[in-house]
């Protein structure tokens, strides 16, 4: 193309308007509340198929599951019979009396009734400890930890199992059971777990090929198979491994089941924190002249530690829905006693076994909601103190 | 490390305990005599243990007569007939049909969910959020549970049976017609083959075209019609050999058909449902992970929305996501292992749970058990490690 001719289709195709051009009508209205609406809900014809599906899927099925629990629900009653359809002549939602009647042994299994304070003073403890050691603000919260990790498990063991010196009844963990024994199983999963995890961690780091093929080999393995088989091998192998008089009770095997599983996990997660932690640091902490415990203790593992601490609750989280696995193996946890609960004959209605697990879905969704809550505010924190 | 002094020609003394190398030595040497003491005398318990109380050991029960009934099975098993090693293939193969399912159903439903909270719907955004936080936050035992006694075992009974279409539903299952091949039907299965082959033939072509000439073809209406068109034809043509077995009310039970039991149906429902949650979390990661500049780029390159998020968004996406998605296939399967709390035949019900109380060999039960589930587990580490060496090759 030469010039002249690019010249030429300038002039051809350049204009100007002679008239204005008519005004456009003003843009949809954008903010408000309609806005919102035209923004957020119905900006396209599939937008807004799908937001009337959706609100007639809610529409059935909010007010059928707050029938159920409430405004058909059964508040009083002593037998089966306040909850049968055919004795009531009315619709029947949750049977409430029934969890009201249970819900001692919801709560202590068949711990003996005179010596339940003690449970009650064990649950008082641990929520002073989880209190001290999750308010960031609590004053000495390393004697917290302390309190936590040493003073806590073997207080509460003297306390629920008995010690005759001092006068406490010794109680067998036969008769424990509900939320007691699901709350000692996820306690000493927790507690057990950090500690063994950090190890099991730092072994698969390490520089010394036996230890960290033996830890590789403990996570592998223990992360490879299901929660179950850990329990079942704890259950029926372990009485095996040890000479007769010692043979553990049926909980304390379930313990070592769930802290072994939950050492494996922990371990993983500790693993990730710790290669989070820049090579740096490792080589400065060995600079100074720290030893191999020291720079772990001081340096290395509150860095990655810090940085892990939301997968560490996500973790417990995991444990503490897995706990409920221990009713496979016999162990009365909260979840086994409302399954006997709920097939009691004087309680027995059509209506029974949902309000049963209506409890305990209430009774985990508040625990492991709370726990995530937790787990991303730290998140939050950790992400604003990156930014400064 | 070595103790060398720099500047000075003699090595500096060590005290030979100050010295790492024989530090790390004799930890390790400490370590292993710990473990093997620990496993030598675990064992010396355990032979002690089982001679006190009369229980055999080795593997001989693997041949002997099983004795007991299997609610459900994919091979031919009968009580009186078939060995205890018999039964565990039907519980390891019942194991895998419901993980199998399992995945299948959750991947769907998880896309689903973790495409749904990045919704510009809020409604819909909203609702699948719901979804994951109360899923998640239950125990997957709970859940099985609820789905298996609150739900199904509240279905009406035998005699007042659902029907549904040729279909029956009650409390003791779901029952489905069942496809009767009849003689013509194996051209249609060679059809199936054909078309599937032609697909491949195709793609590949399709393929290299694009790759010469820039050009694109419709692959995907070809391969609809070539998986599903061309069997269909051939179906037709071969005058519809297939009839179906509609199951039939009796007095008492509901003969004929496909028999879904409710504990299958329960695990089936339970497993995805809560794998699905998960698997929402890592689809919604991987698409966040993507960042918005790619969409931005394909968009100012003219891509329309559609090519958008199949050429560049997913194929990226995907990288993060298949890693954390197979641990979740994984834990599907090993989850499946709940079956033994609703009284599915899977693995451990039958195998850690029936033979195991039998035989009351604990430690060789145990050891296959647990051996079947690390095979499992370590195949499929072994192919994801194959497959991240592979994504990481195409990342030029």
């Amino acid at each position: 193309m030469t010039m002249a001719e690019g010249d030429l289709a300038v002039t051809e195709i350049a204009f100007l308007s002679r008239a204005s051009i008519a005004p456009r009508p003003p843009p949809a209205k954008m903010s408000g509340a309609i806005g919102w609406l035209r923004a957020n809900l119905l900006s396209t014809p599939f937008n807004i198929g799908l937001t009337i599906l959706i609100v007639l899927l809610l529409a059935w099925a909010v007010p059928e599951v707050v029938k159920f629990l409430l405004i058909d629900a059964v508040w009083g009653g002593n037998d089966r019979n306040a909850c049968l359809e055919y004795v009531q002549h009315r619709e029947i939602g949750a049977c409430w009396p029934f969890v009201w009647e249970r819900l001692p042994y919801f709560i202590y299994g068949s711990y003996p009734i005179s010596e339940r304070w003690r449970v009650d003073v064990f649950f008082v403890m641990l929520a002073t400890g989880i209190v001290w050691l999750l308010w960031l603000n609590a004053p000495r919260r390393d004697l917290g930890a302390i309190y936590f990790f040493a003073v806590l498990p073997i207080s509460s063991f003297i306390l629920l199992s008995g010690w005759s010196w001092i006068g406490l009844r010794p109680v067998d963990t036969v008769l424990w059971g509900g939320v007691l024994v699901t709350i000692v199983v996820a306690s000493v999963g927790i507690v057990v777990s950090l500690p063994l995890g950090i190890i099991l961690a730092l072994g698969r780091r390490s520089h010394m090929p036996a230890v960290r093929l033996l830890s590789v080999i403990f996570i592998e393995f223990v992360r490879g198979v299901p929660l179950i088989t850990v329990l079942f091998m704890a259950g029926v192998m372990l009485p095996l491994f040890v000479p007769e008089q010692l043979s553990p009770d049926k909980l304390v095997r379930a313990l070592v089941g769930i802290a072994i599983f939950a050492s494996a996990y922990m371990a993983e997660v500790v693993r990730a924190g710790l290669q989070a932690v820049p090579r740096g640091q490792y080589e400065g902490a060995m600079a100074v002249g720290l030893r191999y415990w020291q720079r772990m203790r001081l340096v290395i593992l509150p860095q990655a530690l810090r940085v892990t601490i939301p997968n560490i609750v996500n973790t417990y989280i995991g444990l503490f829905k897995d706990t409920t696995l221990v009713f496979i193996v016999g162990i009365f946890d909260l979840l086994r006693t409302i399954e006997v609960a709920r097939i009691d004959p004087k309680w027995a209605t059509p209506v029974t076994s949902t309000t049963g697990y209506a409890v305990a879905a209430i009774f985990y969704l508040i625990f492991c909601y709370g726990m995530s809550r937790y787990a991303r505010a730290m998140e939050a924190r950790l992400a604003k103190a990156d930014r400064r | 490390m070595s103790g060398e002094v720099s500047g000075s020609s003699r090595p500096a003394q060590v005290v030979f305990y100050n010295d790492p190398k024989f530090r790390s030595i004799a930890y390790q040497v400490v370590l292993c005599a710990i473990v093997a003491l620990l496993v030598y005398g675990a064992a010396r318990n355990a032979i002690d243990n089982l001679a006190r109380a009369h229980i055999a050991s080795g593997f001989g029960f693997w041949n002997d007569t099983a004795g007991f009934d299997i609610s459900q099975t994919l091979i031919e098993y009968t009580a009186r007939g078939s060995t205890y090693g018999r039964a565990f293939w039907v519980g390891l193969l019942n194991t895998l049909l419901v993980a199998g399912l399992g995945i299948i159903v959750a991947t769907i439903l998880g896309f689903v969910i973790g495409i749904s909270r990045l919704s510009s719907n809020w409604l819909l955004a909203k609702v699948a959020g719901g979804y994951v936080e109360i899923v998640r936050n239950l125990p997957l035992l709970l859940q099985l549970l609820f789905w298996y006694n609150a739900v199904l075992k509240a279905l009406p009974d035998t005699r007042e049976s659902i029907a549904i279409g040729g279909a029956f539903l009650n409390n003791r299952g779901l029952y489905l017609p069942e496809p009767v091949a009849k003689s013509g039907f194996d051209a249609v299965e060679m059809a199936l083959l054909v078309g599937a082959a032609a697909a491949i033939v195709f793609y590949i072509w399709a393929r290299k075209k694009q790759e010469r000439t820039g050009q694109q073809s419709p692959l995907l209406w070809v391969t609809l019609a070539l998986i599903i068109g061309f069997p269909l034809a051939v179906f037709a043509l071969a005058g519809f050999p297939l009839s179906l077995d509609f199951p039939k009310t009796g007095r008492f039970n509901i003969t004929g058909g496909i028999e879904v039991l409710p504990e299958f149906a329960a695990l089936l429902f339970g497993l995805s449902i809560y794998t699905a949650a998960f698997i929402a979390e890592v689809v919604r990661a991987g698409i966040l992970a993507v960042s918005r500049g790619q969409t931005e780029a394909a968009y100012s390159l003219g891509l329309r929305p559609g090519p958008t998020l199949r050429l560049i968004v997913v194929p990226q996406a995907m990288r993060v996501i298949i890693p954390p998605l197979t641990s979740q296939y994984l834990n599907l399967t090993k989850n499946s292992s709940l079956a033994v709390a609703i009284g599915y035949p899977d693995l451990v019900q039958v195998f850690t749970g029936t033979v195991l109380n039998q035989t009351g060999q604990a430690v060789e039960v145990v050891a296959i058990t647990m051996l079947v589930y690390l095979a499992i587990s370590l195949t499929t580490s072994l192919l994801m490690n194959l497959y991240n060496r592979h994504m990481a090759l195409a990342e030029r």
